[in-house]
């Protein structure tokens, strides 16, 4: 499989790059900094065996004008593009964007807007011969939730959005992917006191990957989450008021 | 305020800066750490700055040279990993510790042995190159050739030289993913000094371990056990599957490691093994690692913790000290669980590098009202001996047997003054034993 790789040198995605390397598909990576997606480049072509990583290209999703050169040298690099990936994201959490209102614009501006802005790209690319479009969402799109106020709504948004094209282009052959992990240990939630069940990026990889070859709609990973934000959808307003969750 | 703990469960005030970005996370931080698997409190960040940059996310393979071996990769890169992945290609890491649950980071600065150190030393001389940010800020490399001071000085210096950011090691071939196991029953302590030379001189892998609690003139019996790769023609064609692992899942009770338990367990594992010399093929995990076959295992020595005692007694000390050492053990009442042994070969080229030629004892302790008064009177015979203690082990050395033990101290001292001047990197070992501010 031929694939493009958007935010795969950090956390989970990097975990799903290393899945993909390993079985053999050929990767193309996309992120903001070049000399960190050499080194993740080294790392895939390292533990395949031989190359794996076709090649990088800047690609800044806090910069829109980015994504139709790097999405075109991906084109080039691998020829026909089976799958693309979308991992990249922003995160802060909600007493730090309350804070800092720049920080919250350009975090809803990147999850939300511009996600979107390249997945729309990326559909051109997939559409015509089918293929598999998998964008990381989060669990805190479910429900609007007193920690995660602003994240959640864009992921919300781009879960609906996910949704929408899922509806609309699956029998043309387009499958899209829409990831919802829980609290899983990474980077990113660094500093933040893990629940019970927290996940780890190279078991999310693996149940990622599995959705990827199954074209499973929406993947709630660790799989308990799905019971967990099932019952939280059914708590009632005056409930969600008064928890800190 | 959150707990940062050593495997042996010594705890103190700290947090953990995780991150893939290693650069970054440790431009302001006294501390850099792996996975935790130091026994005592070399990982732990000084009270002042309770923080420490923490590696396992930074595990990025960086370049691999097929014609030598020469791998480079970011600190946090695991033993575990390496081991899965280099041996389905015929290559493994020329030294290990006994877990796999290590990083290269954390094996450079611990300066790490393992049951080859007869024949291939510490994990120093296979390092090639390094990468550090010293305790100025400033990034630097360094290898035998180039700052070659600060290279020594790093390997083995528990990480107080600067941080390592990445590690070029060199790989071995290896002609199969298994391994021949040799083992036998020893008798006694004596038989046990006689038979490791003789292992020493057939075997890559020796070591012994030794049953603590058996009195009178089973003194020091216990099972010999060496290894070497198995050749092409006698492994399986299949690849070792990684064997299942079971976990302990609470902080156990204290007496669950109690003498009672101790001596059962000591008796079964010694039974386990059969009389005579008995040859078997072994996949690398139970080989290397046995104790990682059990998840958690730092749980069974409860809220307390344990700690291990790990000195070594150079050769010039004489073949009678070991039986000395194990009979002031005895004398002193320090039940012990695990008591290993294992010759050692020349010392390494790092400045506090702990094996030297002579005689390694491994002992693992759990803390109870007088472990620091046994600890004190092992060490008073350990330094009237020569010997010096293991500081990756260590919890409870005092600052003035440390110093008797270590005459290399000052060149080490120099060598931070050069690169690290306000002493900005340091643990909270190295405030109990090199006098650094807290």
């Amino acid at each position: 499989m031929n694939a493009i790789l958007f935010g795969a040198t950090k956390g989970m995605g990097r975990a799903v790059a290393r899945e993909l390397a390993e079985r053999g598909d050929r990767l193309f990576l996309l992120g903001r900094d070049i000399g960190d997606l050499a080194r993740s480049a080294s790392d895939l072509d390292i533990r395949r065996g031989h190359p794996a990583v076709a090649g990088t290209a800047r690609c800044d999703l806090g910069d829109p004008s980015t994504f139709p050169g790097a999405l075109a040298a991906a084109k080039t690099a691998l020829g026909e593009i089976d799958l693309v990936v979308v991992s990249a994201a922003e995160f802060a959490t909600q007493p730090v964007l309350e804070a800092e209102p720049d920080r919250a614009r350009r975090l809803l501006a990147a999850n939300f807007t511009n996600t979107i802005v390249f997945c729309e790209e990326a559909r051109g690319y997939l559409l015509p011969r089918g293929g598999t479009l998998c964008v990381f969402s989060s669990v805190a799109g479910d429900r609007g939730r007193k920690p995660v106020i602003l994240y959640g709504a864009a992921k919300a948004g781009l879960s609906r959005y996910l949704e929408g094209l899922d509806h609309k282009f699956r029998r043309a052959g387009l499958k899209v992917v829409c990831v919802r992990p829980g609290f899983v240990k990474t980077s990113m939630t660094e500093g933040l006191k893990p629940p019970p069940f927290a996940g780890t990026p190279e078991k999310v990889a693996k149940a990622v990957v599995r959705a990827i070859d199954r074209g499973t709609p929406v993947l709630y990973t660790p799989p308990m989450w799905r019971v967990v934000m099932a019952v939280i959808r059914m708590l009632p307003r005056s409930i969600m008021r008064r928890v800190d969750f | 305020m959150t707990h940062l703990s050593g495997w042996g469960g010594m705890s103190a005030p700290g947090v953990e800066r995780l991150s893939e970005d290693l650069e970054a996370i440790t431009r302001d931080v006294p501390l850099t750490r792996g996975l935790g698997r130091s026994y005592g409190d070399s990982s732990l960040p000084p009270p002042s700055h309770p923080i420490a940059a923490a590696t396992p996310l930074a595990d990025r393979l960086l370049a691999f040279d097929a014609s030598t071996g020469d791998l480079r990769a970011e600190a946090g890169y695991s033993m575990r990993d390496l081991i899965r992945r280099f041996l389905p290609r015929g290559w493994c890491t020329p030294v290990s510790p006994g877990t796999q649950f290590v990083t290269l980071g954390g094996m450079v600065a611990a300066d790490v042995h393992g049951k080859n150190h007869h024949v291939d030393g510490t994990i120093g001389r296979h390092v090639r190159r390094l990468r550090l940010r010293v305790g100025t800020g400033a990034i630097v490399e360094c290898s035998p050739t180039v700052e070659p001071e600060l290279f020594a000085a790093t390997i083995g210096g528990m990480g107080l030289t600067g941080h390592i950011l990445d590690v070029t090691i060199r790989l071995v071939r290896v002609p199969s993913p298994w391994l021949m196991g040799f083992s036998r029953r020893v008798g006694d302590i004596d038989e046990f000094m006689v038979a490791l030379k003789q292992a020493a001189s057939e075997w890559p892998y020796t070591l012994g371990w030794i049953d603590c609690l058996a009195r009178g003139r089973h003194m020091g019996r216990g099972v010999l056990m060496a290894g070497r790769w198995a050749t092409a023609d006698e492994a399986p064609k299949t690849f070792p599957r990684p064997p299942v692992r079971l976990f302990v899942p609470f902080v156990c009770p204290s007496w669950v490691m109690g003498r009672m338990v101790g001596r059962v367990v000591n008796e079964l594992i010694y039974r386990g093994h059969r009389r005579r010399p008995h040859l078997k093929l072994m996949k690398p995990e139970p080989f290397f690692y046995p104790l990682d076959s059990i998840e958690h295992w730092n749980r069974l020595y409860g809220r307390r913790g344990f700690t291990q005692y790990q000195c070594v007694l150079p050769e010039s000390a004489g073949p009678d000290a070991v039986r000395d050492l194990v009979e002031l053990l005895t004398r002193l009442g320090g039940a012990t669980f695990l008591c290993v042994i294992k010759d050692c070969g020349d010392e390494g080229t790092g400045m506090l590098s702990f094996p030297r030629r002579g005689t390694s004892i491994a002992l693992d302790l759990p803390i109870r009202e007088n472990t620091q008064r046994l600890i004190d009177d092992l060490n008073a015979f350990v330094v009237g001996k020569g010997g010096r203690v293991y500081l990756a082990k260590d919890a409870f050395t005092r600052p003035e047997h440390f110093r008797a033990m270590e005459p290399r101290l000052a060149a080490f001292d120099a060598v931070r003054r050069r690169w690290d001047p306000d002493r900005v990197i340091r643990s909270a070992q190295s405030i109990r034993l090199f006098g650094d501010r807290p």
